[in-house]
C-alpha cells in the first residue's frame, strides 16, 4: 500500500517539476528571471558533481572552479580561436578536463582530510593563475569575447529563451544520470566507502579507484557546465573561477546536501537567488552572509541543509502516517 | 525510501518561489513617468575604489536633477547594481536591468573586463551602454560597437602622454613594472607596443600581483639594468608599495605611474615617497591650477565642490568623474526626447543623440562623438601631474 | 646578478619570509593542538593591522597602547570564534571543520569590509622611514621590526611550550590527543588556548607588518595562503620549523625574481608558493595520510 503511494507521489512530483521548468522562461510566468534560471541550471551541474564527490568520498574540493574554468576555456579557445565546432569543442573540453582529473586524481587522493583540501585549493589557484597568465591563449585577465553561439544545423541558440532549455536539458540529464549511478552497484559501492573505507576495502572494493572515478565525473560535469557558460555569455575571463567561486560552489553543495543528487538544485537555486536577487543592495554584507550561512549550516546540519529538511519532513510524515495507521 | 518527500519539499519551495515571483511581477507597476536608467559599478571587489565614487557621483546627480524638477518634468531614477568586479555578476546584473527593470540605457561597468563581457549582450538587446572603463577595445572596432560608448581616457592616451613627456626629456631607456591584473596587463601591452614610436627602449619588464606586499625583488632586478626612468602601471595600493620600496632601496630613478593613482589613497599610502612621482590624469585633480580660459574650469570646480560637500574634503577623484560624464550623456539625450516613445524606440533615440554629442564639456575631458569615434575625447584632456609636498601640481 | 643585488634579494626575502613566518605560526599552533586548519588565520593578521590603524590614527591613541589593544581584541575574537563556532560543532568531521573555518574567514572579511570600507590604510611606522644601509643593500626600519618581532616571538613561544605547564600541556596534545586526554589534560581548554594564542600571533604579525605592507579588509587571503605554505614546509610541527619554512619561502620567491631563466617571469612569483605546497603535499602524502588516520 505504502509502496504504491510512494511511486504515485514521485511521478506526480517529477511531472510537476517538469511542467514548472518548462513554463519558467515564458514572459507571462517567470520569464524575467530566465537569465537567473540559466545560471542556476549551470551552477546545479557543477554542484551535483561536488555533492557526490564530497558526500561519497568524504573529502572537500576547494578548487572545483578549476574544472569549471577548464571546460569554459577549452570551449572558448577551441571554438573561437581555432574555429572548432562548438559541440566538438565541448566534447574535447570534457574529455580533456576529465583526463586531467584522472591524472591528478590518484596522487591527490593519497592525501586525506585537511591535506587533500589544501591540495585542491592549491590546484584551483594554480589553474586560476594559468588562466590569467597564459594570455596568448586565454586573453589574459580581461578574458576574451566573441565566442560563438551553440547551434544545431541552422537553429542557433541565440536567445536566453532558447539557451534556457538547452542548459536545463543538460542539467536534468546529468541529474538523472547521477541518480542512476547512485542507485546502481557503483552507488552501493560508494555508500560502502562512505560508511567505512576499511570495511569497503575488505570486501574487495578498490576504494582509490572509486574515489578517482567520482572525481573525474565531477570534473566532467563541471567542464560541461563551463562550456555552456561561455556559450551563454559569449565571453570568458578568469574571474568566475577564483577561490571565492570554489567556495561558493561548496556553499551550494553544503546547502543542497552532500551525497544528495536533487538537493543540488536546491543548493544552487537558493544560493543564486540569495546572491542575485535578495542581497543586491548589501555591499560587502553579502560575503559576510555567505560566511555566516556556511558556519551555521556546518555547525547544525553538516550533512547538508536540504538533507536535514528532508529528514525533518520525513519524520513528521512518518509520525503522521503512524497515527493514521493506528486509527 | 524517502524520495517522494524531497519532492514535496521541492514543490513546496518552488510554489513559494512562484508566489513571490508572481507577486513581484504584478507589483512592479511601471511608472511611465519616471525615466529609468541602469548602472553597473564595481561597488565591491578589487575595483571598488573606482566603483564606489562612481556610484556616489550618480546618486549625487540624481538627487540634484530631481530636486530641480527632473528632466522635462520626469523624475530620474538610476538603478545601481554591484558587479563585484566579476564578469559573470556583471552580465547577470545587466540582463536584469534589461529584462526585469526595463531601463533605457546602462552606464558603467567600471572595469574593462566587465565592459568587454557585456558588449554582445547590450548589442543584442539594442540598448545604449556608456562604459566607465579604460580599454580601447570597448569602442573599437567601432563598426561592431554601435551601441557602446565610453567616457574615460584610454590606456593608450595615458601611455602616450607619458611617452611624449619622456621623449621631450630626452629619456630613451626605461624599465616597466606592472600589475598582472587587467588594468596593469593592458597598460603593459601598450607600453611595449608604443615604445619604439618614441625612441624608447624597455630594458626590463617586471610584474607583480595585486595583494603582493613587496616589490623589492623586482625593483632590485630593475636596478641592475640601470634605466633612466621607471614606469609603473597598477592601481594605487600596489603603486604606493612600489614607491615606498624604491625609497627604501634608495633608488632615485624618476618614477612615472598610471592614472590609477589619481586619488589621495596613493599619497597617504606612500607618504613622502609619493613626492616626485609623475602621472597623467584628468584635470580634476589640479582644478585649482586650471586657468579660467579652460572650458573645463567651471564644470570641474562645480563638481569638486558638490562632491566634497556631500562626501568630505579631498574625496573627489577622476573615477567618479567618468560616471558624471556618462550619466550626463544620457541626461542630455533624455532632455531632447519626445513623449510617448516605447522602450525600444527610446533606447534607439538615446543612442542616436549620444552619438551626436559635440563639444560637451565633461569632467574627464571635452567630448565630441561621431559614428567613427565612440570615445570622442579631444586632445588636451589629460594633464601631466607631479606630486610635490603631498599635493598635486600641474606640469606644463 | 651582482653581489649587492644578491644581498638585497636575501634581505628582501628575509623580510617577506618573516611575514610569512608570523602568519604561519598561528596555523601551526592550532593544527598541532587540534588538527584543525584554521582558514581564518589570515583574517586575524588583517584584523591586527586594521585595528592598529583605527586605534592609532582614528582614535588617536599612543602607539604602544594602540598596538597592545589591537592584539588583545584580536585574541578575544579568536577565542570567541573557537567557542561559538568550533566548539558548538561537536564531533564534526575534518571536512566540516574546514568549511566551517572558511565560513568564519569569509564572515570576518565581510564584516571588516563593511566596517572599514574597501580602501587600504597605512598605520604609522614604529620608528620612522629612513632606510638603513647594510652590506651593500638597504632595509626599511619597519622591516627590522618585523624580523626582530619574529625572532622574539619564536623564542618566547618556544620557552612557553617547553617550560610552562600550559605550554607543555599543549605540546602533549600535539603529540597525541588521546594520550593527553588520558593524563587528564582537558582537550577543549587546550583548543581554546591554542586558538587564542594563534589569534594573538596573527595579530602581532599584522600589527608589525601593516605599516610596511599596507593593509585592507581583503589582505587575509594572500597572507593566509603564504603563511599556510610556510607552516606546511615546517611540517606543522614546531615554531622553529614554521619560521624556517617561512624564511625559506620568502627567500626562494625573492631569488627567483633575480635569476633570469627561461619562461619564468616575475608574474609567476606567487605560483612558487603554490607549487611548493603541492610538492610538499605530494612528497609527504604517505606520512600525512598516516597522521590523519591517527587522529
Amino acid at each position: 500500500m505504502l509502496a504504491k503511494i510512494k511511486s504515485k507521489w514521485t511521478y506526480l512530483a517529477i511531472a510537476a517539476l517538469l511542467v514548472f521548468l518548462i513554463l519558467v522562461p515564458f514572459d507571462w510566468f517567470l520569464g524575467q528571471y530566465k537569465g537567473l534560471a540559466i545560471f542556476i541550471g549551470i551552477s546545479t551541474m557543477v554542484t551535483v558533481g561536488l555533492c557526490l564527490l564530497m558526500g561519497y568520498t568524504g573529502q572537500v574540493s576547494l578548487g572545483q572552479a578549476a574544472f569549471y574554468g577548464l571546460g569554459a576555456y577549452f570551449s572558448a579557445v577551441l571554438s573561437k580561436t581555432y574555429d572548432v565546432n562548438p559541440w566538438l569543442a565541448m566534447l574535447i573540453a570534457a574529455i580533456a578536463t576529465g583526463g586531467f582529473a584522472y591524472v591528478i586524481g590518484y596522487p591527490i587522493f593519497r592525501l586525506r582530510g585537511n591535506y587533500l583540501a589544501m591540495a585542491t585549493l592549491g590546484l584551483g589557484l594554480i589553474m586560476w593563475i594559468l588562466f590569467r597568465q597564459l594570455s596568448q591563449f586565454t586573453g589574459g585577465p580581461d578574458g576574451m569575447a566573441g565566442i560563438p553561439y551553440l547551434s544545431i544545423g541552422s537553429f542557433v541558440f541565440d536567445t536566453s529563451f532558447k539557451r534556457y532549455f538547452l542548459v536545463w536539458f543538460f542539467c536534468l540529464a546529468i541529474l538523472l544520470i547521477s541518480q542512476n549511478i547512485v542507485q546502481s552497484r557503483t552507488g552501493r559501492a560508494l555508500r560502502a566507502i562512505h560508511g567505512s573505507e576499511a570495511a569497503a576495502e575488505s570486501i574487495g572494493i578498490n576504494v582509490a579507484q572509486f574515489k578517482v572515478k567520482i572525481f573525474v565525473l565531477s570534473a566532467v560535469y563541471a567542464s560541461l557546465a563551463g562550456s555552456l557558460f561561455v556559450h551563454h555569455l559569449r565571453f570568458v575571463s578568469p574571474q568566475p573561477f577564483d577561490f571565492l567561486a570554489s567556495v561558493k560552489l561548496v556553499v551550494m553543495a553544503v546547502i543542497g546536501g552532500l551525497a544528495s543528487v536533487w538537493g543540488a538544485i536546491f543548493g544552487a537555486g537558493t544560493t543564486r537567488i540569495l546572491s542575485d536577487e535578495l542581497l543586491l543592495s548589501f555591499g560587502e554584507w553579502d560575503i559576510a552572509i555567505y560566511g555566516l550561512i556556511l558556519m551555521l549550516v556546518m555547525i547544525f546540519t553538516p550533512e547538508g541543509l536540504f538533507v536535514k529538511l528532508k529528514d525533518v519532513f520525513g519524520r513528521l510524515r512518518l509520525r503522521h502516517s503512524e497515527r493514521g495507521a493506528e486509527s | 525510501m524517502q524520495n517522494h518527500l524531497k519532492w514535496v519539499v521541492a514543490i513546496a519551495l518552488i510554489t513559494a518561489l512562484v508566489a513571490v515571483g508572481g507577486m513581484s511581477c504584478t507589483s512592479e507597476e511601471e511608472e511611465m513617468e519616471t525615466y529609468k536608467v541602469g548602472a553597473v559599478f564595481s561597488l565591491t571587489g578589487p575595483a571598488s575604489h573606482l566603483g564606489v565614487p562612481e556610484g556616489q557621483t550618480v546618486k549625487m546627480i540624481v538627487d540634484q536633477i530631481n530636486a530641480n524638477g527632473g528632466i522635462n518634468g520626469h523624475p530620474l531614477e538610476v538603478i545601481i547594481y554591484d558587479t563585484e568586479t566579476s564578469a559573470e555578476k556583471c552580465a547577470t546584473m545587466v540582463t536584469r536591468l534589461i529584462e526585469q527593470d526595463n531601463v533605457l540605457a546602462i552606464i558603467g561597468p567600471t572595469t574593462s573586463g566587465n565592459s568587454l563581457a557585456i558588449i554582445d549582450m547590450v548589442t543584442a538587446a539594442e540598448i545604449p551602454n556608456i562604459s566607465c572603463a579604460a580599454s580601447t577595445l570597448i569602442v573599437q572596432p567601432v563598426e561592431e560597437r554601435y551601441w557602446v560608448f565610453k567616457t574615460p581616457q584610454t590606456d593608450k592616451q595615458a601611455v602616450t602622454e607619458i611617452y611624449i613627456y619622456l621623449e621631450a626629456q630626452g629619456i630613451t631607456e626605461i624599465a616597466i613594472i606592472t600589475d598582472t591584473s587587467g588594468f596593469g596587463a593592458a597598460g603593459r601591452d601598450i607600453l611595449i607596443a608604443d615604445a619604439a614610436d618614441y625612441g624608447i627602449t624597455i630594458l626590463d619588464d617586471q610584474n607583480f600581483t595585486s595583494g603582493d606586499t613587496s616589490m623589492q625583488s623586482q625593483l632590485t632586478h630593475i636596478r641592475g639594468t640601470n634605466p633612466e626612468a621607471i614606469v609603473c602601471w597598477a592601481t594605487d595600493k600596489e603603486s604606493a608599495i612600489v614607491a615606498v620600496d624604491m625609497q627604501t632601496l634608495q633608488m632615485d630613478t624618476p618614477l612615472f605611474c598610471s592614472h590609477g593613482i589619481a586619488n589621495m589613497g596613493f599619497i597617504t599610502g606612500a607618504g613622502d615617497a609619493a613626492n616626485g612621482v609623475i602621472f597623467p590624469a584628468g584635470k580634476l585633480l589640479i582644478v585649482g591650477n586650471v586657468p579660467a580660459s579652460d572650458p573645463q574650469k567651471e564644470v570641474l570646480t562645480q563638481y569638486k565642490a558638490d562632491f566634497e560637500a556631500l562626501y568630505g574634503e579631498g574625496t573627489v577623484n577622476t573615477f567618479g568623474g567618468h560616471a558624471w560624464d556618462a550619466l550626463n550623456f544620457v541626461i542630455i539625450a533624455l532632455e531632447e526626447m519626445e513623449e510617448g516613445l516605447d522602450t525600444a524606440e527610446a533606447r534607439a533615440f538615446i543612442r542616436d543623440e549620444i552619438e551626436q554629442i559635440e563639444g560637451f564639456v565633461g569632467i574627464s575631458g571635452v567630448f565630441t562623438m561621431s559614428p567613427a569615434d565612440h570615445l570622442g575625447m579631444m586632445p588636451g584632456s589629460l594633464a601631466m601631474i607631479e606630486i610635490v609636498d603631498g599635493e598635486w601640481t600641474w606640469l606644463q | 646578478m651582482s653581489a649587492d643585488q644578491f644581498v638585497q634579494y636575501l634581505i628582501s626575502g628575509l623580510t617577506q619570509g618573516s611575514i610569512y613566518a608570523l602568519v604561519g605560526l598561528g596555523f601551526t599552533i592550532i593544527y598541532a593542538v587540534t588538527r584543525i586548519i584554521n582558514f581564518a588565520q589570515g583574517e586575524f593578521v588583517m584584523l591586527g593591522g586594521m585595528l592598529s590603524f583605527t586605534l592609532a590614527i582614528s582614535a588617536g591613541l599612543h602607539l604602544v597602547p594602540a598596538l597592545l589593544l589591537s592584539v588583545l581584541i584580536a585574541t578575544a575574537m579568536g577565542a570567541i570564534m573557537y567557542l561559538l563556532a568550533i566548539r558548538t560543532a561537536k564531533r564534526a568531521s575534518a571536512v566540516s571543520l574546514i568549511i566551517l573555518t572558511i565560513g568564519a574567514a569569509i564572515f570576518i572579511r565581510g564584516i571588516a569590509g563593511e566596517l572599514w570600507g574597501v580602501d587600504f590604510v597605512r598605520p604609522p611606522f614604529f620608528t620612522g622611514r629612513e632606510s638603513i644601509s647594510f652590506l651593500g643593500a638597504y632595509i626599511h626600519p619597519q622591516a627590522l621590526w618585523i624580523i626582530g618581532t619574529t625572532i622574539v616571538v619564536t623564542i618566547l613561544l618556544h620557552l612557553f611550550l617547553s617550560y610552562t605547564m600550559v605550554g607543555k600541556a599543549l605540546k602533549a596534545c600535539a603529540i597525541s590527543p588521546r594520550a593527553a586526554g588520558l593524563v587528564g589534560i582537558d582537550a577543549k581548554a587546550m583548543a581554546l588556548i591554542a586558538f587564542a594564542i594563534a589569534a594573538a600571533l596573527g595579530a602581532i604579525g599584522g600589527v608589525v607588518m601593516a605599516p610596511l605592507t599596507l593593509t585592507a579588509y581583503n589582505v587575509g587571503v594572500m597572507l593566509g595562503l603564504k603563511g599556510f605554505v610556510a607552516a606546511s614546509i615546517g611540517g606543522f610541527k614546531n615554531p622553529l620549523a614554521t619560521v624556517a619554512g617561512g624564511i625559506v619561502l620568502g627567500i626562494v620567491e625573492s631569488l627567483a625574481v633575480g635569476v633570469d631563466w627561461g619562461p619564468f617571469t616575475s608574474s609567476y612569483k606567487d605560483a612558487i608558493a603554490l607549487v611548493v605546497l603541492l610538492l610538499i603535499l605530494i612528497l609527504r602524502s604517505g606520512r600525512l595520510a598516516a597522521e590523519e588516520r591517527e587522529s
